[in-house]
């Protein structure tokens, strides 16, 4: 059923439907409506979960951990500096093959503090093992928990994901979502049934050391189980598709690709800004189409070479920068295309809340015909001086 | 931000699509905040923030004197202004300014200066973007009870004056 709601409020009752078992969070802005919702929904027993209320993003997701390998259905969600802390238990979650669901509602990462929009702090877990959804509205945001439930708790898989949304710009957006109910979802998502758990009566370790002669061994299957996960997204996107006639089988969403000349790349909110500016540019004549990233880890490199083939240049917008090097998402588009010579133009945009309009993506595209590339767009000399 | 959400959940009862947020600051009660509204026949896909308005609230008219509110307005666009005094300012050309004391009339529904359902009111009646009764539908979807129907009392006092007005 349509609904109007904050992005926020339709992420929480999206994780109310998954039924969490345990949920373990630290309040952080933007991220705070989340989980005082959920807080809510099991103090008035609406959502038959325990709430673990912890002192720290550590203890929060180090409580995930431990419920999960207990055999619960676990929840987090977090952002930014609080998912730095979160650092070193992120990748133990993944070697232990716990599939935690954690919403990270973007942020970018101090110094200097900013309490606003990018896509930093999920970027820099980029190789924690952790799948890593993002969503371009508030309609993915609320289905892609659905799906990462379904696919991290997979026996195959079994790895944490996170839901990445942009922080404000969808978290504190109200707009109408098609909100699943709970039978829908129960028919989608069964319950969590664990291949291996914390059981007094069958006691067993979890994490344990691994000397030079198994540590390699572990990290192979780790993303091994990441790599196959491409095809479990796939499936679990077109079920999810067949059921409610949202296909998410593609982990790419080509936008007025066809006869695209130059292709922008991007992934979350900024897609929405992006289409409209390539629908004003369509109207110029200029050949220019978008291929989202609804899915960075495991990177969709076949999808993304496939899409991308074809054309003259590619426009990478980056909302997070690997300080020394580039981008993230345009270091991934220039593997998929190696060996292609279409060239590839990073703009490191839409740091720390900086509002992009459709006018930027006009002049990125501009900037790519002109061939300058690999810069941060729209940078304030004045202040720089 | 409450106006703002409840104008497009009106809008959105409506039949249009609508999309509201704030101008993400240091949320605190009674600092200076903007926050907008986009409705549309065709699902809102644009994120950035609103740079030429067809529509302007000004919640405080002090803030006149600190911001160039009127910013960006479009030609034939209207500007309703929350103060009980006559506008002393420029109004650039091809602009409707509309007055209301809303604080006045939200201090007689509801005993607090709280404008929000007030001056949606004034928008619904200065814009006929949206009609009473999808208003009234939003207030009572937000609020409950008494509180519910004061809120719709002040709305409609709002909105009949400026229908008179305008």
């Amino acid at each position: 059923m349509m609904e109007f709601m904050e992005g926020s409020h339709a992420v929480a009752h999206a994780v109310k439907y998954c039924r969490p078992q345990v949920i373990a969070a630290y309040p952080i802005t933007p991220q705070t409506h989340i989980v005082e919702a959920l807080a809510d929904m099991v103090a008035n027993c609406h959502l038959d979960a325990e709430y673990i209320t912890v002192e720290s993003e550590f203890s929060a997701l180090s409580a995930c951990l431990g419920a999960s390998a207990a055999g619960s259905r676990v929840y987090s969600a977090t952002t930014s500096q609080g998912l730095a802390l979160m650092f070193e238990v992120c990748f133990n979650c993944a070697g232990m093959r716990i599939p935690v669901v954690m919403s990270i509602v973007n942020r970018a990462l101090g110094a200097p503090l900013s309490i606003w929009n990018d896509q930093q702090d999920s970027i820099s877990l980029r190789d924690s093992g952790w799948l890593q959804f993002y969503a371009e509205d508030n309609q993915e945001a609320t289905d892609l928990h659905y799906l990462a439930y379904k696919v991290a708790e997979d026996r195959n898989i079994l790895l944490p994901a996170f839901v990445c949304f942009d922080g404000f710009i969808l978290s504190h957006t109200y707009e109408p979502v098609d909100m699943l109910n709970q039978d829908q979802v129960d028919s989608f998502l069964p319950p969590y049934s664990p291949v291996q758990r914390l059981d007094s009566e069958d006691p067993m370790s979890f994490g344990l050391f691994a000397s030079p002669d198994y540590y390699t061994e572990f990290r192979y299957q780790i993303d091994k189980a990441l790599k196959d996960a491409t095809k479990k997204i796939s499936l679990a996107g077109k079920e999810f598709g067949e059921m409610f006639g949202r296909d998410y089988s593609e982990m790419v969403e080509a936008y007025r690709m066809d006869d695209a000349d130059c292709a922008l790349v991007a992934m979350g909110s900024i897609c929405g800004t992006v289409k409209d500016a390539i629908d004003e540019m369509r109207k110029d004549g200029k050949k220019v189409g978008l291929l989202k990233l609804r899915t960075f880890r495991p990177f969709p490199e076949k999808e993304v070479r496939k899409a991308l083939l074809g054309v003259s240049r590619v426009a990478v917008l980056d909302k997070n920068i690997s300080l020394g090097a580039k981008g993230a998402v345009a270091l991934e588009v220039k593997d998929a295309l190696y060996g292609s010579m279409i060239p590839v133009f990073d703009y490191i945009i839409a740091l720390g809340g900086r509002d992009v309009r459709k006018k930027d993506i006009r002049s990125v595209v501009d900037l790519a015909e002109k061939g300058k590339g690999d810069l941060f767009y729209g940078l304030r000399q004045e202040v720089l001086e | 931000m409450t106006a703002a959400e409840l104008i497009a959940v009106a809008a959105f009862a409506g039949g249009v699509f609508a999309q509201a947020f704030p101008a993400f600051g240091v949320e605190r009660r009674g600092a200076p905040v903007q926050a907008f509204v986009r409705f549309d026949n065709q699902k809102v896909r644009l994120r950035s923030q609103v740079y030429e308005p067809d529509y302007i609230i000004v919640q405080d008219s002090s803030l006149i004197r600190d911001v160039n509110v009127f910013q960006g307005l479009k030609q034939g666009g209207i500007v309703i202004v929350n103060t009980e005094k006559a506008i002393s300012y420029p109004i650039p050309p091809g602009v409707k300014v509309i007055t209301i004391d809303a604080t006045s009339i939200a201090l007689k529904h509801l005993g607090l200066p709280i404008t929000n359902t007030t001056l949606m009111g004034a928008f619904a009646a200065a814009s006929r973007e949206i009609g009473l009764q999808a208003l009234e539908g939003a207030i009572r979807q937000r609020f409950s009870g008494e509180l519910a129907d004061k809120n719709v009392a002040a709305a409609r006092e709002a909105y009949e004056h400026v229908k008179g007005v305008s």
